[in-house]
């Protein structure tokens, strides 16, 4: 009885964080599927500028509430997404972009990982050919000569 | 020679890159470059906190250098930094306050009982001003020059170490 008692209890309690969870972040509709698609890349794709590391579709801050209700008029208004994610910079600063937008401060940033792929490519042709030379060149008749001393020395006590 | 120090590369790589990320472990993660920096301060309309009849737009902030304080009553932050906001405007310095997502009655409530520095409140309860100038939380300042460009911004609460570092040599600058 006891055991049933305390699993009621435990649901209950579930089921009331369940519920407050609903109420911190709203449910919208939508008409079109397409534009709710939008907006859920949209609001996935910023970042709540009050929290350390929280997208504004998972922040119930005022904030990223004020920034939902944004995008969704914005996106009612038939803005395009690019309009919509410079409206928000403009105003929130380059912070709010998970994926930072391709710029003068930010070509370093985007431009490193290809680079390093670029540099260690160039160095591994470097190093193979290197090799492959250092192979190809034979022994001389001197330096063969040396080579068998070396090794007959190494045999014969 | 050239091989040897050909070995050492991953190393300066390595020395590199911990002297880079070790400096990134003292900056504080709460700052945030203002976005509107040198722009002019937000084209808006709207009513007086004070006085429902009047209404105000960004030519109040022509010919004067004004510290724009946005606050709110349910703002704890707010009411601490009031005392410093009245030393400022004991010093002359022009202010204005932007009464953010408050009712009336709460705000003018707050005025009374914390002290008005303020020369005239934008009654701002939807945040649709707070919006347009990025903030995202009160308090926040911000210095507008007299051509009403936005020179200065300041996050969060205002220590008096704050006044005499920041906002002082700023109103100042551009004074």
């Amino acid at each position: 009885m006891a055991v049933i008692r305390l699993t009621l209890a435990g649901l209950a309690l579930l089921l009331m964080a369940g519920l407050a969870q609903a109420g911190a972040i709203e449910v919208r509709e939508f008409d079109d599927p397409v534009m709710e698609q939008r907006y859920r890349s949209l609001t996935a794709s910023m970042r709540c500028p009050t929290c350390e590391n929280q997208a504004i579709n998972d922040s119930d801050a005022p904030v990223s509430r004020d920034m939902r209700d944004r995008i969704y008029m914005m996106l009612q208004d038939g803005r395009a997404d690019m309009e919509i994610r410079d409206h928000m910079v403009e105003r929130f600063g380059d912070y709010v972009l998970y994926n930072p937008r391709l710029d003068g401060r930010t070509y370093l940033l985007w431009g490193l990982p290809g680079g390093l792929v670029v540099f260690g490519g160039i160095l591994v042709v470097l190093v193979v050919r290197a090799r492959r030379n250092a192979s190809a060149r034979a022994l001389s008749e001197e330096e063969r000569a040396r080579l068998e001393a070396l090794i007959n020395r190494g045999r014969t006590p | 020679m050239i091989r040897r120090l050909l070995l050492l590369l991953p190393l300066i790589g390595f020395l590199v890159l911990s002297v880079f990320l070790y400096q990134g472990l003292s900056l504080n993660p709460f700052h945030r470059d203002s976005a509107l920096m040198a722009r002019d301060f937000p084209v808006f309309d709207k009513e007086t906190l004070e006085d429902p009849e009047r209404r105000v737009d960004e030519s109040l902030f022509r010919g004067q250098v004004t510290l724009v304080n946005v606050w709110g009553e349910w703002c704890p932050e707010c009411k601490r930094e009031m005392p410093q906001l009245l030393d400022l405007a004991d010093r002359g310095i022009r202010l204005v306050g932007i009464s953010y997502k408050d009712t009336r009655e709460k705000g003018m409530g707050f005025l009374q009982d914390f002290g008005d520095p303020f020369e005239v409140n934008i009654f701002d309860p939807e945040g649709d001003l707070g919006f347009e100038l990025g903030v995202y939380g009160a308090p926040e300042t911000f210095l507008v020059d007299r051509d009403g460009i936005i020179r200065y911004h300041h996050t969060g609460y205002i220590s008096p170490e704050d006044i005499r570092k920041h906002i002082l040599p700023e109103v100042e600058k551009w004074q």
